[in-house]
């Protein structure tokens, strides 16, 4: 094993959940480095679910300057103007985590995701994009991809009710117990660039919607030049042209993606928190499974709709 | 407009919480953050350190605190502006009757316990009040929507008993570790430390004097002036060497067994302790606050290695010491808790020692824990998930969206691609007791059985009756309450302990009883055969159930052992019992096919899984 031996304090504290993963993944957390940034609700969550499974270091990037907006559905920051006045996002959320869980480190940095340099993201075992453009989830990825190490690379979003998790391991060995045998299982995992530009034609109908619904909604928003989640209603008969655009550039139907869909997209500015719980959770449990190396990882994205309530793993790769 | 809508079914609501634990803390979060302004709670625990690695709204500084107030000044934090109430108080208290729960618009049920949700299950029918019920264990959970008249309740499914094992398993034969746990816990612990006067199963006889006279003396009974030391080792001959022994006598036992080898204090330990460890006198540092354990005299510190036999011979005697030493006052009285740490480490050896003599696997500290105390695997990511499903069927019932109504399981594999399943709720069962007016049927001897029997082992155990009321046509055989007076008290305690066929109104085969429950508003008939004879080990309460819980797997033999194995439905079992319907009913939405592939549980033996499950588990593994 990884020779240290957890303390009687992480005993004691752990103890429900080393019955869980083992003594062992719960050594490999504590050694583990986490980066997050753009801290919603969803991220919020799913910072809460790794403080509290007791991972060795949180990195939190966020410069947003405290705003009303920024605590709906996020329980990191107080609603206290006098404490929060002048503070970013990330320095709010550092204070709040720190209490979750004494063990873990967590600290913030400052600075421009797009811009940060490869050996930035070398500290990192972890890497978590929340609410960012495509072209920077695209700029961070790649340097992720530079590295010698194998940086977990994640991306998650939240809609009003519906959320996309994108995964993206490199190539992932794992093991996996199969009747008695441990079977060496590995995947390979595609881009970030690669996944979201596959043609659609191929793609089994039966994928979910929102796969096709989020590309809608992320180019609309690069070639308007909004930010993440800033869509409204007035938007859609923009966001309808641009997916009857891309529906017959992809010669697939424009049933394919249903209006109503894309109406609840645009229109779903704010988080629904339920639905931050859940996507964090399952973000958590994905994060927990690569760092302990136990269990088979979601490839390579995940849907939830809090609508029909189904949680979906599709493989979308070429 | 819809959202409009939502916003003001959600601020209008009024919504019990049961539960401020592990799913409770996430809860109360999530429906604060939704927008819900009038929240109670109840929650009759304090919270403990175990409990910080999930119960993120709790601080090291709160452990020994309420959990229901804690988590509701947690939460005022961030939304400062709503209305949270909490309880710190047992549901089951006659406070929270039908009037209590008919206030709210809907109950969310983080429960822990089968007990507490059958109770709630029924105050909810009587009040009319939606349930959402939940559970978790590991990464596996599952949320449900029961409303009465339209969904199924929580009882429409049969819930498998908690497990019992064959007393000559336990007391002779025992071939899994947890055997060895159950004999160590509520045979011997219990022998030594609780209640004198409970029966119990261990031999207490020593051989040479068994034959002489019945009224041989208890080799449990320690003379006043006896060395402690000499006292354990006396103990410790007895149950690992003699009884052994006599049980080895018996040739017809062990033809298709092995045979167990008898383990004297002797041939394990030096002959005197109290040069080799300091013992009772030098670990008085360890005194006051901290708390008393055998472990830091005998140089063990890490609970999760595997000791040796030597090594459980000598917790075993240092704990035994300790007890009469530092806690002497307890003795008699003492039940096995998981968070005695002196309990745990004597209960852990004895399982061991036994262990070692019938060539059965050992375990650790930190495993013989888990098993004794039938402790929940827990994590905080499906208890957040399996929160926000509650919230997301708790809008819905508010905005009385029938139609989108599911039971939702959280899977650790997917199945059909699915990480979170949504499946319809079914309709309520017309053949359940809680539900409907489906009557019972009752086999028993009612020339034997009396009726304290009929009410420990049925109404109050089987049935979950809080404050039952027998009735027999018109005549009212028993009764639970504050408002009765003294003779009548008297007049039902003198009807418990009459054998059922010579009660005032005798009950007799083809009786028909009425059994209710009035802080439960629950009232079901039961059917009476008479039977003379019952299978001493397949029935060993000496009557049968039916139209109750036909649980097929109540010796743990028969039951699988594979974590599993509990394919989507954690509040159901753990030990394949799911009836039929349940069956067809999975195998519709095809589960997940990963029954063999387990990957998650290192440490984990089988056998722990096999009584492992937060909501079937009751406090007491029963060895009747």
């Amino acid at each position: 094993m990884d020779g240290e031996e957890l303390t009687e304090q992480e005993t004691a504290l752990y103890d429900r959940q080393i019955r869980v993963w083992g003594a062992g993944a719960q050594r490999r957390l504590s050694k583990s480095h986490v980066l997050v940034s753009g801290i919603k609700g969803t991220v919020a969550e799913f910072c809460k679910n790794i403080v509290l499974a007791g991972v060795g270091s949180v990195t939190l990037l966020d410069d947003r300057l405290v705003t009303e907006e920024a605590f709906n559905a996020n329980f990191l920051i107080l609603p206290d103007e006098n404490a929060y006045a002048g503070k970013t996002v990330a320095e709010i959320c550092c204070d709040s985590l720190k209490e979750f869980n004494p063990m873990v480190h967590v600290s913030i940095e400052k600075g421009d995701l797009s811009t940060l340099g490869v050996d930035f993201f070398e500290k990192f075992d972890v890497v978590i994009i929340g609410y960012s453009s495509r072209a920077t989830k695209k700029a961070v990825n790649e340097k992720c991809r530079k590295l010698k190490k194998r940086v977990a690379f994640y991306t998650v979003d939240c809609r009003g009710s519906c959320g996309e998790i994108f995964v993206d391991l490199q190539n992932y060995n794992y093991t996996k117990k199969k009747l008695d045998e441990t079977v060496e299982c590995e995947l390979t995992f595609p881009s970030f660039e690669e996944a979201v530009s596959v043609p659609w034609k191929p793609i089994p109908r039966r994928t979910a919607k929102l796969y096709f619904a989020m590309r809608v909604i992320e180019r609309f928003e690069e070639t308007e030049g909004r930010k993440p989640g800033e869509c409204s209603l007035f938007d859609l008969p923009g966001v309808l042209k641009l997916k009857k655009e891309l529906c017959e550039g992809n010669s697939v139907s424009e049933n394919h993606i249903p209006d109503s869909l894309l109406e609840r997209l645009v229109s779903g500015n704010t988080e629904f928190p339920p639905a931050c719980a859940i996507i964090g959770g399952i973000l958590g449990q994905e994060v927990i499974k690569v760092i302990s190396g136990k269990g088979e990882p979601l490839k390579n994205f995940f849907y939830f709709d809090a609508e029909d309530g189904k949680g979906v793993i599709e493989d979308i790769s070429q | 407009m819809a959202a409009l809508q939502q916003q003001s079914a959600i601020k209008g609501a009024k919504v019990l919480m049961v539960g401020a634990g592990g799913i409770g803390c996430e809860l109360l979060k999530t429906l604060a953050l939704s927008g819900f302004e009038d929240i109670h709670i109840i929650d009759m625990d304090t919270i403990e350190v175990s409990n910080l690695n999930r119960q993120f709204l709790f601080r090291r500084s709160h452990v020994g605190q309420s959990k229901a107030k804690v988590a509701r000044d947690a939460v005022l934090r961030f939304r400062p502006n709503i209305n949270i109430r909490s309880y710190h108080a047992n549901v089951k208290n006659p406070e929270f009757d039908v009037d209590f729960f008919k206030q709210f618009d809907v109950v969310l049920n983080g429960l822990d316990n089968l007990d507490a949700r059958r109770h709630v299950n029924r105050l909810c029918l009587a009040a009319e009040v939606p349930l959402v019920e939940s559970g978790t264990t590991g990464f596996l959970g599952q949320v449900t929507v029961h409303i009465k008249g339209k969904t199924e309740c929580y009882e429409c499914q049969t819930k498998p008993a908690p497990k019992t094992y064959p007393v000559c398993t336990i007391t002779s034969t025992p071939t899994k570790f947890v055997h060895c746990i159950v004999w160590a816990k509520d045979l011997l612990f219990a022998k030594l430390f609780g209640d004198k006067n409970q029966d119990n199963d261990l031999n207490v006889r020593s051989n040479n004097s068994a034959s002489s006279s019945k009224e041989t003396e208890d080799v449990f009974e320690r003379s006043e002036d006896e060395d402690i030391e000499q006292y354990g080792r006396k103990i410790y001959d007895h149950v690992f060497g003699s009884n052994i022994e006599a049980a080895l006598s018996n040739e017809e036992t062990w033809k298709n067994r092995k045979r167990p080898r008898p383990i004297y204090s002797k041939d394990v330990l030096p002959e005197s302790l109290d040069q080799q460890n300091g013992s009772t006198q030098n670990c008085s540092v360890t005194d006051g606050d901290s708390v008393v354990s055998a472990m830091p005299s005998l140089g063990l510190k890490n609970p999760q290695e595997l000791w040796g036999l030597t090594q459980n011979s000598l917790v075993f005697i240092e704990a035994l010491k300790l007890f009469f030493a530092k806690r002497k006052k307890e003795i008699g009285h003492l039940t096995f808790d998981k968070d005695d740490q002196l309990a745990v480490e004597f209960v852990t050896a004895a399982a061991n020692i036994r262990a070692e003599s019938f060539e059965i696997p050992l375990h650790s500290l930190f495993e013989a824990k888990g098993i004794a105390g039938n402790i929940v695997h827990a994590v905080a990511t499906t208890n957040a998930i399996i929160a926000g499903l509650i919230v997301i069927e708790a809008i819905k019932v508010l905005k009385k969206d029938e139609d989108k109504y599911r039971m939702t399981y959280c899977l650790e594999h997917p199945s059909r691609k699915m990480l979170l399943m949504p499946i319809e709720p079914y309709e309520p069962n017309p053949a359940c007791y809680v539900c409907s007016e489906t009557p019972l049927g009752l086999e028993i001897n009612t020339r034997k059985s009396k009726l304290r029997d009929l009410v420990d082992r049925i109404v109050k155990a089987k049935l979950g009756m809080n404050l039952p009321l027998i009735m027999h046509g018109a005549s009212l055989l028993y009764e639970v309450g504050d408002d009765l007076d003294d003779i009548m008290v008297a007049n039902y305690n003198a009807n418990l302990e009459k054998v059922l066929s010579e009660l005032p109104s005798p009950i007799v085969n083809g009786s028909i009883l009425t059994v209710e429950d009035l802080q439960q508003e629950l009232s079901c008939k039961i059917n009476v055969k008479h039977r003379e004879e019952f299978d001493e080990e397949k029935e060993p309460e000496g009557m049968v159930l039916s139209g109750w819980t036909p649980s097929p797997a109540t010796n743990g033999e028969s039951a699988s052992t594979s974590n599993n194995e509990i394919p989507v439905d954690v509040t159901e079992s753990s030990s394949g019992s799911e009836t039929a319907s349940k069956k067809r009913r999975l195998s519709e939405i095809e589960p997940c096919n990963h029954k063999k592939e387990t990957e998650n549980v290192e440490s984990e033996d089988d056998d722990i899984m096999e009584i492992e499950n937060p909501m079937i588990v009751s406090k007491k593994i029963r060895v009747e």
